[in-house]
């Protein structure tokens, strides 16, 4: 086990909420806590790709009296990454929330055992 | 700060467990739509203004929206559903 | 040779037995077992009553699940397995996350020489004082191009699966929409006259401003979207019809998203070479500035806008 594990707190934080967000995806029932389990895996994985663009003691990439140097901001490159991120991620939201709606019209439950049992039947 | 940022963290955590843990569908979402928020003041402690703007419009904004309008699809088929049985009872019960 | 066969003449040759034999449409024993032809099969009424008696009572008890044995004991390993396997997921990536350098370094391996040249270049090559922006429409305006094509793919997708077309049931889609609150609620009507300005003039602000200050397309359009959510919240569909209709919408995501695509669709052919517009860069600090980013924030604005407004009223009411 490396040292670092303290010192990455905000790191090992978005890993918690990755798997608090995947054991809600894999263990409930409802339609609807599963898609906002989705959505907190999708918020953990941008919080760890933004800490790893922060550096101790600079400031955001917004350039101030003409100081372009390195010394002076922080990465500017994974912030642009999760800009991409947060916009897709409510896409997917707003995809899935529509297939839930058209699941209920036909099948009256938000209950996902109910609705593979009554699939199984309708094969038949 | 730093004490700041782990308290942020620790609601974070506390916030995520209770979505999964709570009975009705409609407190999940209000608690949800407060994790957002939080997740927007941790990007500016992160020293990231755009995340901040844009996951305080969208997260919190746009996707609770979304989530309780479907709610309120699902209640509305519920009471659609529950009325036409009950014009249904009435009418046969009148005698036609 | 080339002489058109009748039916008759076309059985007797080699081609049409072969052909006949490779797709399997010949039986082979028709006409060479039977003696006699055979009676189509009937089924007795009662025989028939009895099957689907047995194959009901057969169904019931498949899909008897609150007495399934074999899918309890399923549930329950399942959730068990889950459970394990999810901590197990969560100590290896603590353990990954043990091994990576501290977080605030300086010296970490991805503060790198792309960062250096991004932050050093930044306002001299795109003239924008926010070097997100910069960077991420111009030096890398490819991936915002996918975007926003992810955003019209999820619109489309929304209106094939939530339209509704028949006029009978557009209607009644929207009297049942308000069914169940109060029309013309006036507290919520007086605060959207003096709030529903401001949060359009906020998020052209941010948009305009995108490459001076933190915000930019994707932050300003949202807020725009979220304004028009509020005035059809506050005043109903009928009042919204009357400067965003359906052919609004069209027309403006239409002309956005092809507008960016003419412009940067370059990058399919020329790879990391530059194209160079003829707009010049300005001083940085002012407005008309850096080149393509402002017309291109403005379509990016107007695509998401539009986008969030359509999201909400496909979900509310099945149309425009």
């Amino acid at each position: 086990m490396g040292g670092n594990l303290l010192a990455n707190y905000g790191e090992a934080v978005a890993m918690i909420l990755f798997g608090i967000g995947f054991s809600n995806l894999l263990l409930q029932k409802n339609l609807i806590k599963k898609i906002i389990g989705l959505n907190i895996m999708d918020t953990a994985t941008y919080l760890f790709l933004a800490e790893k663009g922060y550096i101790a003691g600079r400031v955001a990439p917004i350039v101030v009296d003409n100081v372009t140097s390195v010394e002076a901001y922080i990465n500017p490159v994974p912030s642009g990454l999760v800009l991409t991120g947060i916009v897709v991620s409510v896409s997917v939201t707003a995809l899935m929330l529509s297939l839930t709606i058209r699941l209920y019209r036909k099948y009256h439950t938000l209950d996902m055992d109910e609705i593979s049992t009554m699939l199984k039947k309708e094969e038949e | 700060m730093e004490i700041f940022q782990i308290v942020l963290f620790i609601f974070l955590i506390v916030c995520a467990i209770s979505v999964s843990f709570s009975r009705n569908l409609l407190n999940s979402i209000i608690i949800f739509m407060s994790y957002s928020l939080i997740m927007s003041i941790i990007w500016i402690l992160l020293e990231s203004p755009d995340l901040a703007i844009t996951e305080a419009a969208v997260g919190a904004g746009i996707t609770s929206i979304l989530f309780f309008v479907t709610l309120k699809k699902i209640h509305a088929i519920v009471a659609i559903n529950e009325d036409k049985e009950d014009k249904h009872v009435n009418r046969k019960g009148g005698g036609k | 040779m080339s002489r058109l066969l009748s039916e008759e003449e076309y059985r007797k040759t080699k081609a049409f037995k072969i052909r006949r034999w490779y797709r399997g449409e010949k039986d082979p024993y028709l006409g060479k077992v039977e003696m006699k032809p055979q009676k189509p099969f009937t089924e007795d009424i009662k025989t028939q009553k009895q099957r689907i008696h047995d194959e009901a009572i057969l169904r019931r008890n498949i899909y008897d699940i609150e007495h399934n044995k074999k899918l309890q004991i399923f549930s329950k390993f399942y959730k068990v397995v889950s459970i394990v396997f999810v901590f197990t997921l969560i100590a290896i990536l603590l353990y990954v996350v043990s091994y990576l350098p501290p977080v605030g370094n300086a010296a970490n391996p991805d503060n790198n020489e792309v960062a250096s040249k991004y932050i050093e270049d930044g306002m001299k090559d795109t003239g924008a004082v926010n070097i997100v922006t910069g960077m991420i429409l111009d030096y890398r305006a490819f991936d915002t191009l996918g975007e926003s094509n992810v955003l019209f793919i999820a619109t489309c997708t929304v209106l094939i699966l939530l339209r509704v077309d028949n006029r009978s049931k557009k209607k009644e889609e929207e009297e049942n929409d308000r069914l169940y609150e109060p029309k013309n609620d006036i507290i919520l009507q007086k605060v959207a006259f003096f709030l529903v300005p401001m949060i359009i003039i906020f998020g052209i602000y941010v948009i305009l401003n995108g490459h001076l200050s933190p915000g930019g397309g994707f932050s300003g359009g949202a807020i725009i979207g979220s304004g028009l959510i509020l005035y059809v919240n506050a005043f109903g569909f009928k009042k919204i019809e009357r400067f965003f209709t359906q052919k609004t919408y069209k027309w403006i995501c239409f002309v956005a998203l092809l507008f960016y695509c003419l412009a940067k669709t370059y990058s399919f052919y020329c790879g990391a070479h530059h194209l160079e517009t003829g707009i010049p860069l300005g001083t940085p600090g002012d407005i008309l500035s850096s080149g393509l980013i402002l017309p291109l924030n403005i379509c990016v604005g107007m695509v998401v806008a539009c986008t969030m407004y359509a999201f909400y009223a496909m979900f509310r009411k099945g149309g425009f």
